[in-house]
């Protein structure tokens, strides 16, 4: 099914607060959502929380022949998959244009940069090589889906272990993990990509966009680095057009981050490894916190209220108090009262009706303050509104209307209201 | 490959051209009489022809419609004899898939659709040959074919691939230079405003690095420009002499 449209005025209110330097979350332009990273039971399989956004990775491997061109080197294998549960918008076997582009760029990132040690995964030169197999799911999606797909490919890579093998001559002996303990792939280093987007033709730039944000963004910039400050992929996307000063903007802050996620990584495997050697519990099952399945918990989100008393006492000064508000009775002809400053009625009725209609009409602004006394004095006079042609009507016995209005319950069903009025004698 | 250096000491290439020297190019605009516009570019061995029709209605699903633009329909094909190997999917790969998303992106800055909302403008580019820079041989191509169409544009695209070698920048890279493995970088440059509409790189690079790098491509891109403006004012020269005006 396709996606809801996203409403003219979310999308004005959403580029507005960008341009007041305001994201939905609260972070600020450069900041990153909480990376939770976790791993499962077989080694190379990882999830990957990027605020909402979770992508898992596996990685599996197999002996496979080489490509001709190539003997002496393994196989990568890619696959990254937007599963239906990630979005409504993702549907089933067609291709879409995102799946192609994260793919290629995922391809082209850890492939070209030679994260990985190709001439390590050969076993039989020319016969048998290694291909490893990435494949990542997509489980939900929350924006920057390139960052955390990255993420969890390059972690579960890491983590990952291959079976040992041992030539004797012409034999190859494949040892199972219960023979031989498996051993890790040789990473070189590891390219995470940072994802920047742009608003208002390159005038306001994210790091790290969610999905709303995604939906009214202009163009992205993504910046595959390691943390040598090597870049190793850059991909601009989207219509917009880009200075060379941005560029190279983004790549300082890309190095940045890319600095903080890749200690994370290390952390989390360093973490992992020590529970396994302990012996103590791994897996998935054991890394979710403990929750009631039928309860949906939010994090906590950490808020400022260092200065909010100062900040409330600042309002309240800014602010000027509420008038009072004694409106002198606006009538529509002379002899009828009014609650509330209606508008002209437009039923087209008779004028006489009037005062009715006026206590119908649900009166939000003076009531606001309950008990609101509303006395005319004597000089006075009731704004007459009329536009009646009728000669001034005159009263016989002159009244000084004294109006006391009093609001009983403000139920939203009828406002009622008494109205009394107590002629003055 | 081993032995196979890509800059010599004298700071020649394995093609015999300077670092910052393009490749030999020639052009042709309207070379077929019933596409609305169309253009071959033939860039060193590299050769590209690219086919624009349009604006026109959009054909296939009404939904694809926009209310305030024109939609862009590209596609990028190699002919199945453009590379040393013959090539089995001419099209509907990932990489051409890939190429075709990056042209659409590239000609949807520079084109101004919003002077033809609800309608269409097809760009088909095909590569005869492929040695090296293919997308920057597309892009030039397509751009001589939407002025050969009338299209508005907001300037030429110019597209140009640079790699790194020895700290060098080298630009204009074959396929030789290509298939090496080292840095890679694509600008399609939109040259009086220095606007970059797509930047891509492969491969690793140094940070520091990468401001000469884009300096180098886009002198290039620039170099580039004077000879596509050369191209279309000799086009047009040509087609107002023949109509006698």
């Amino acid at each position: 099914m396709r996606e809801t449209p996203l409403s003219n005025c979310e999308r004005q209110f959403l580029v507005q607060a960008i341009a007041e330097k305001k994201r939905l979350d609260g972070r600020q332009t450069y900041d990153y959502r909480n990376i939770k990273i976790t791993f499962g039971t077989d080694y190379g399989c990882c999830i990957v929380d990027l605020g909402k956004t979770r992508v898992l990775a596996q990685i599996s491997c197999e002996l496979v022949a080489p490509k001709m061109n190539r003997p002496t080197e393994g196989i990568l294998f890619f696959n990254l998959e937007l599963s239906q549960m990630a979005s409504p918008a993702f549907e089933p076997g067609r291709q879409s244009e995102l799946v192609v582009k994260l793919n290629r760029l995922l391809e082209r990132c850890l492939r070209n940069s030679k994260c990985i040690d190709t001439e390590s995964l050969c076993v039989v030169s020319g016969e048998k090589v290694w291909q490893i197999r990435v494949d990542l799911h997509l489980l939900n999606h929350d924006g920057n889906i390139m960052d955390a797909a990255s993420i969890a490919a390059i972690t579960a890579l890491c983590h990952f272990r291959r079976p040992d093998v041992s030539i004797q001559g012409e034999d190859v002996t494949v040892y199972t993990p219960e023979e031989r303990d498996p051993i890790p792939l040789s990473i070189h280093h590891m390219p995470i990509f940072v994802s920047f987007s742009f608003f208002q033709q390159g005038t306001f730039l994210l790091v790290d966009p969610s999905e709303r944000e995604e939906r009214v963004m202009d163009g992205l910039l993504v910046i595959a680095m390691n943390k040598h400050r090597e870049i190793c992929t850059i991909q601009s996307s989207g219509g917009i057009m880009l200075l060379k000063d941005q560029v190279l903007r983004c790549s300082k802050i890309a190095s940045v981050k890319v600095t903080e996620i890749s200690e994370l990584i290390q952390k989390a495997l360093e973490n992992d490894k020590k529970v396994r050697k302990e012996g103590g519990k791994f897996g998935f099952a054991e890394s979710m916190p403990n929750q009631r399945i039928t309860a949906y918990k939010m994090e906590v989100a950490p808020v400022d209220t260092g200065d909010i008393g100062k900040k409330a006492e600042d309002l309240i000064s800014n602010t000027e108090p509420p008038s009072e508000f004694i409106p002198s009775p606006v009538v529509c002809a002379p002899g009828t009262g009014q609650i509330g400053e209606g508008l002209q009625n437009s039923w087209g009725l008779d004028e006489k009706e009037d005062g009715e209609e006026a206590e119908d009409q649900t009166i939000e602004e003076e009531l606001q303050t309950m008990d609101v006394k509303v006395k005319s004095v004597n000089k006075e006079d009731p704004i007459v509104l009329s536009d009646s042609e009728e000669e001034d009507v005159v009263i016989l016995e002159p009244k000084i209307m004294k109006k006391e209005v009093k609001v009983q319950a403000r139920s939203t069903a009828a406002s009622k209201k008494k109205k009394k009025k107590k002629p003055a004698h | 490959m081993a032995g196979l250096e890509l800059l010599s000491d004298q700071g020649y290439r394995v093609d015999g051209r300077k670092p910052t020297e393009l490749r030999k190019i020639q052009a042709r605009m309207g070379v077929f009489a019933q596409a609305d516009g169309s253009a071959y570019i033939e860039q060193g061995n590299t050769k590209a022809l690219a086919v624009v029709y349009g604006p026109h209605e959009v054909r296939g699903s009404r939904s694809k419609c926009l209310h305030d633009r024109a939609v862009l329909n590209c596609q990028y094909s190699m002919a199945t004899f453009s590379t040393a190997e013959r090539k089995r999917r001419p099209h509907g790969d990932r990489k051409s898939s890939e190429m075709t998303l990056h042209l659409k992106q590239t000609f949807e800055a520079a084109i101004l659709t919003q002077l033809y909302p609800r309608s269409q403008i097809d760009i088909y580019v095909q590569i005869l040959q492929a040695d090296g820079g293919n997308y920057s041989a597309c892009v030039n191509a397509a751009t001589l074919a939407v002025v050969d169409a009338g299209i508005p544009l907001r300037d030429y695209v110019c597209a140009c691939s640079a790699g790194f070698v020895e700290d060098t920048p080298l630009v204009d890279l074959s396929h030789v230079e290509e298939s090496s493995g080292g840095t890679q970088l694509s600008l399609a440059l939109l040259p009086k405003a220095e606007h970059l509409a797509l930047v891509e790189m492969d491969a690793r690079l140094h940070q520091d690095h990468l401001e000469g790098l884009m300096d180098a491509a886009t002198r290039a891109c620039k170099d580039l420009h004077a000879v596509l403006d050369r191209v279309v004012r000799e086009h047009l020269q040509e087609v107002s002499t023949q109509l006698g005006e």
